[in-house]
């Protein structure tokens, strides 16, 4: 008989809505047994392939059944340098749970019934983390003679970095901002990736001798040539994709208009949420409105709506999308953790135009209602404005999250690297090796928006390619 | 990121400025007049932009000066040699333009002359002819008289209240010197109302304008958009697309509103009894 999925523990939703706590508590051993002994073990698993890094995932759930947890976190990190992370942002319903036996075909996205891979992975993650379980360094050392540079840390540049440490290989990450991290430290809010499991992946890094730069911007601080004429044998560009989207509509530069990008760097990166302790200011409306249907949309909402709690004790938030909940590209379980807390949907409207008052700042939203119309190139149907709906909607702070394009600060002053139309690099798709000799690329510099573990299939097919151009140096 | 040199360049009439000397080979050996760094004081701190004022290649610093305003200027203010900066991050922003434009007017009001120093000097050694124009409210609020004299080919001050150079807004200076010749490139940064009237000024006279803008910046690399200024009709990031910018086309406005968005913050956290350091 098939058994029921085994939900996982989560804060209160009364509680976590003013905090910035982590929400999704995990599995207790005895829960991720029972998840675990859900698996059917297929002979032939399409998991594995729906896994952008091809974890084994039927073997690291045998591993748990039996409960040998050092096993299944080694099967873990042989494919994936980050499981704690990885376990935690995911969209596994799109990928490994939407491959799962369990899940019913044709459909959008994994069935609730598709094993809770990622609750597993997660488990095993914070089993190694919690019982400090090492990794064995790869047997040939033959190439621990060589330096890499890699320019950013972000999920590509810091899973580049593992892949290389592990050969002996002396890696040193430049960072632009404070901290290390990339999106994951100035995107994720606290509350979906807690500091101290980001903090215990870059740890891990520095354990197998990474070194890490930070307050360094290559193409500024020092060129890319530079790089190579120091001594880096090679360089990965884990560039990212930073620069933020806006609408382009009349009254878009109000105040209190922020980016996603700069209402969570504010709140993640500069910890603005905990105002005035930490000095960096973010503005707190009584009504927000975030536009946009993606993760990050989620997060500005959620992390608005905590703000507006913590400060109000009472949130107004508001998720306007031009489609409907089923083309909103986030996650699905961010989507139900942001309507338990309290967050209001508004789909089918596209924003025209902002209004402000005398001092400047935003009062009112104007939008047009949308019907679908065929399915574009994304394979999500089209939202199409209805002429003549216009209608006003109040507002004392909007988030704009739709989308971020190729952050071009190193780019823009390298003008060997090749860019397609989008800013992104262009790279081999076998080695990730960039238009410059040694020099490579992965993560949303080369594929635009992705996940943080498409970024890591990335860098870790750049990896390979990184060690191919060192072992023909050597040899 | 450690200060070697810490002074304040004036302190009169609640204005309090102040200079300092930081180590740092790497941004001294990259940064270019116009350019501008980011620094945290300390680790629960902002990041606030700040014009490279002057780098010394041999000692590897870089000299920084900032009026005290906000919190963090404030917390600068009570740093001492000695003292590290949490963080520091450059060069950033596009560099000056620097050729042979042939007459050059330079300039700076309050804490702006700052600013336009290493421009005045970089134009001077490009074999131009420098104007320069110093604004302060009063005599014991102006900074930099000496160092600017000594790259200017003119030189004039203008004081609010008369009480040193002429009477009067360095707009009054430019606007007579404009009417009486051609000059190729007119240089202002200092209080937005002081751009905005040397913008209004050269128009009339069609002279080429540049402005360096001090709008507020998060991350500085073009990844946050708070820097965002509307210039000719079009949204550019004044991190990454300026931080100079045609004056003629800038919307102050636009500006001048939103570089009061956290005006209640700022005062909020300035009354309170913040260590500094």
């Amino acid at each position: 008989m098939k058994k029921e999925p085994i939900n996982v523990r989560e804060a209160l939703a009364s509680i976590r809505k003013g905090n910035f706590e982590e929400v999704v508590m995990g599995y207790s051993e005895g829960q991720a047994l029972e998840e675990a002994a859900r698996c059917i073990q297929c002979k032939n698993p399409a998991c594995i392939a729906g896994c952008p890094v091809g974890i084994d995932i039927k073997k690291f759930i045998s591993e748990i059944t039996k409960k040998d947890y050092a096993a299944a976190f080694a099967t873990i990190r042989e494919k994936n340098n980050f499981p704690s992370i990885c376990g935690r942002v995911c969209p596994a319903e799109y990928q490994c749970r939407k491959a799962c036996v369990f899940t019913k075909k044709g459909s959008a996205f994994a069935s609730g019934e598709a094993i809770n891979i990622h609750f597993l992975e997660r488990f095993i993650g914070d089993y190694g983390m919690n019982n400090s379980v090492d990794m064995p360094e790869a047997s040939d050392n033959t190439l621990s003679k060589y330096k890499v540079a890699i320019v950013g840390s972000g999920p590509a540049g810091l899973c580049c970095a593992g892949e290389l440490a592990r050969y002996g290989i002396k890696v040193t990450i430049f960072e632009a901002l404070q901290k290390p991290g990339g999106v994951l430290r100035y995107g994720i809010p606290p509350f979906r990736m807690p500091r101290d499991v980001l903090d215990f992946e870059i740890d891990y890094l520095k354990k197998l001798g990474v070194d890490f730069v930070g307050n360094f911007i290559i193409g500024r601080t020092k060129t890319l040539d530079e790089l190579l004429v120091e001594g880096y044998s090679a360089v990965f560009l884990g560039l990212g994709a930073g620069i933020p989207s806006f609408l382009g509509i009349p009254g878009e530069n109000l105040c209190n208009i922020y980016s996603a990008n700069e209402f969570l760097t504010r709140i993640n990166l500069m910890s603005a949420y905990k105002f005035p302790e930490y000095h960096t200011p973010v503005n707190i409306g009584k009504k927000t409105l975030v536009i946009g249907g993606g993760n990050t949309a989620m997060d500005a909402a959620r992390a608005a709506l905590r703000l507006q709690n913590m400060t109000m004790k009472a949130s107004d938030t508001t998720i306007i999308y031009r489609r409907t909940e089923v083309e909103m590209p986030a996650r699905r379980l961010e989507i139900e953790h942001a309507k338990e807390e309290g967050i209001k949907f508004k789909f089918l409207m596209q924003p025209v135009e902002f209004l402000g008052d005398e001092n400047g700042f935003v009062k009112k939203m104007r939008c047009l209602e949308c019907s679908l119309g065929e399915p574009d190139s994304s394979g999500r149907r089209r939202p199409v404005p209805i002429e003549g709906s216009e209608f006003d909607i109040e507002c004392d702070i909007a988030v704009i999250a739709v989308g971020l394009k190729a952050n071009q600060i190193l780019i823009s002053v390298t003008p060997e690297l090749k860019t397609d139309k989008y800013g992104d690099l262009i790279v081999n798709k076998e080695t990730m090796e960039t238009s410059i000799k040694g020099v490579y690329a992965g993560g949303d510099i080369v594929g635009g928006e992705g996940t943080v573990i498409e970024a890591m299939g990335m860098a870790k097919r750049a990896a390979k390619g990184i060690l191919g151009h060192l072992k023909t140096k050597s040899s | 990121m450690k200060i070697l040199n810490k002074e304040m360049l004036l302190d009169a009439g609640g204005v309090r400025i102040g200079m300092m000397t930081i180590r740092s080979p790497e941004i001294a050996s990259k940064a270019r007049p116009g350019q501008f760094i980011v620094l945290m004081a300390s680790e629960k701190g902002e990041r606030v932009p700040l014009t490279v004022v002057e780098r010394d290649l041999s000692k590897g610093t870089i000299k920084l000066i900032f009026q005290e305003a906000g919190l963090t200027t404030k917390i600068l203010g009570a740093m001492k040699a000695g003292d590290s900066l949490y963080s520091l991050v450059g060069p950033l922003g596009h560099p000056t333009e620097i050729k042979k434009y042939g007459k050059v007017i330079i300039v700076g009001g309050g804490v702006g002359i700052a600013e336009i120093y290493p421009v005045a000097k970089a134009m001077k050694e490009a074999g131009n002819h420098v104007t320069t124009i110093l604004g302060a409210r009063s005599k014991d609020l102006l900074i930099l008289e000496n160092e600017l004299k000594s790259v200017s080919s003119e030189f004039y001050v203008a004081t609010d209240d008369g009480s040193y150079g002429r009477k009067g807004f360095t707009t009054d200076i430019l606007e007579e010197l404009l009417g009486k010749g051609r000059y190729d490139l007119v240089y202002s940064v200092g209080p937005i109302p002081m751009m905005k009237r040397s913008s209004m000024v050269t128009k009339k006279f069609n002279a080429k304008t540049i402005v360096s803008l001090n709008a507020i910046m998060v991350d500085a690399t073009g990844m946050c958009g708070c820097c965002r200024v509307t210039v000719g009709g079009k949204t550019y990031f004044s991190c990454v697309d300026g931080p100079e910018f045609d004056a003629s086309l800038v919307d102050w406005e636009e500006l001048m509103k939103r570089n009061k968005i956290y005006d209640d913050k700022e005062k909020h956290i300035c009354k309170l009894n913040i260590p500094k350091i």
